[in-house]
């Protein structure tokens, strides 16, 4: 048996060394971690717009230099506010993301405050050949924590060219295949976010299977409720940048 | 508490005794099989080979390193507070390895990160620390923790490789040597929907979706398990 005072002398020296060498560590790769992270949430931004990339393209598979040229020279970043007009990069900076592009801008922080006091990142894409393509980010929650995702528009702002969604901890099967099942994901393409008569629907999951094929997909069988959740998050999510995009589009 | 009572006198870096160290958790002793210690992550890791060979070296290094550790302090450690030491220690490892992931492979990070935590809580390490390196030199809880950390990753990988071939009809995927073994389209290298030799054999062959689920890793270790033993059979129980 070791005294008392040993133990704690022991153990407290134990701490301070372990804190001490991971806390180095941590701070040492910060960079390194960050960039990673923005390649990786550049990559579901490119793959929403996967199809007008070429064929048989997949954002996941990108080389890093690739989806820095095509940021680079194909999309231009803007930030919007609840009202539809431009926020300047200053102001956004102002905000507390430094850099104060779209891709600065943490939605799970803007989550959290009043509707009318959010700013909402896009995406512009214009091809080489000079197609363009919007695409807007969205946030709601699933059955266990939170889910999101990037939808592309075409410029004609109703037909949808691709999504791409990923979570915080859906099932692994049941709702997480929103992200991992890649045929799901691909009912979206080239659905529209208005029915026949002009009314906002945005796209739907319907349970049981899509009954109108123009703004309804296939469910995902024993994740009603985080499909009910892509529902909502993508009609509440589409609609904030509506004001803006039509405005782009008058001119 | 001691598995083995470490000899006193001075043995070779690679005796013959501290080669069975080595060799032994592959098969006789094989964490998995034998003792059935990390059967959850087992299940779990395992869909793709990629992930199983990066889990695999994790768990190599986490063993490994906290068995000498451990045993380099196995006469400072206070006896009361040894498995929170223990636990510091491989927690410790383990949020190095996952450190250096997220910088290295950021892809592989986000599809792991759960289950590296989770190498913490694995029972092989924990297991070997308090069964050996708490009662032996360091030299051999070392090799013990390479030892333990391959005969993991041994099924882990024989599974992995069951599941991808059968589940997703590729091989490595996810790497610049992926390899598509059996599928429906032209990349693949036999293309069920050619025309010629192979749509006569393999017209029929469609992937095994059971591959994909947890429950089919519980199959595949079973079936080893059986296997092992009609090969080996000292490791019979009877009873």
């Amino acid at each position: 048996m070791r005294s008392t005072r040993y133990i704690f002398t022991f153990v407290a020296i134990m701490t301070v060394v372990v804190a001490l060498l991971l806390s180095l560590m941590s701070v040492g790769l910060k960079d390194i971690h960050d960039q990673n992270e923005a390649i990786f949430n550049k990559k579901a931004v490119l793959a929403a717009i996967e199809t007008e990339l070429g064929e048989d393209v997949k954002a996941s598979k990108m080389a890093d230099e690739e989806v820095l040229g095509i940021f680079d020279n194909n999309i231009e970043q803007q930030v919007i506010d609840f009202d539809g007009n431009e926020i300047s990069i200053e102001d956004v900076e102002s905000r507390g993301y430094k850099g104060g592009l779209a891709e600065h801008v943490d939605m799970k922080k803007e989550r959290k405050k009043p509707e009318e006091e959010r700013i909402f990142p896009l995406y512009m894409y214009s091809s080489d050949s000079g197609e363009k393509a919007y695409i807007v980010t969205v946030r709601g929650s699933g059955l266990w924590d939170e889910i999101w995702g990037n939808i592309a528009l075409k410029d004609d702002l109703e037909t949808v060219i691709g999504a791409s969604f990923d979570h915080q901890g859906e099932t692994p099967g049941l709702g997480a295949e929103i992200k991992d099942n890649s045929s799901w994901v691909r009912q979206f393409q080239n659905k529209k976010i208005y029915d026949e008569e002009g009314n906002y629907t945005s796209v739907n999951v319907r349970k049981g299977g899509a009954r109108n094929e123009r703004y309804e997909v296939d469910g995902i069988s024993g994740a009603t409720v985080t499909a009910d959740g892509v529902t909502d998050m993508l009609y509440t999510g589409i609609q904030y940048y509506l004001p803006y995009l039509e405005t782009l589009t008058k001119k | 508490m001691a598995e083995v009572l470490a000899p006193e006198k001075k043995e070779g870096l690679f005796s013959k005794n501290n080669k069975k160290l080595l060799t032994d958790p592959l098969d006789d002793n094989n964490p998995i099989t034998v003792q059935v210690l990390g059967i959850c992550s087992a299940l779990a890791v395992t869909t793709l080979v990629f992930p199983s060979i990066v889990i695999t070296i994790a768990v190599v290094f986490v063993c490994a390193f906290s068995n000498l550790l451990t045993s380099l302090l196995r006469k400072s450690i206070p006896s009361q507070v040894r498995m929170i030491v223990q636990l510091v220690i491989v927690a410790t490892l383990v949020t190095v390895v996952e450190l250096s992931l997220k910088a290295i492979n950021f892809d592989v990070y986000k599809q792991l990160t759960v289950f590296i935590g989770l190498i913490i809580t694995n029972c092989i390490v924990m297991g070997r620390l308090e069964a050996f390196a708490m009662a032996n030199t360091p030299w051999k809880s070392f090799l013990d923790g390479v030892g333990n950390g391959l005969g993991y990753g041994l099924i882990l990988i024989v599974v992995s490789v069951v599941r991808e071939l059968f589940g997703k009809g590729s091989l490595l995927a996810g790497t610049p040597l992926e390899m598509k073994m059996i599928g429906a389209t032209s990349e693949y290298w036999i293309n069920t929907t050619a025309d010629g030799w192979q749509s006569f054999m393999f017209g029929w062959y469609q992937n095994n979706n059971l591959m994909v689920l947890p429950a089919a890793a519980m199959f595949l270790i079973g079936i080893y398990i059986w296997i092992q033993r009609s090969r080996n059979t000292k490791l019979v129980d009877i009873s």
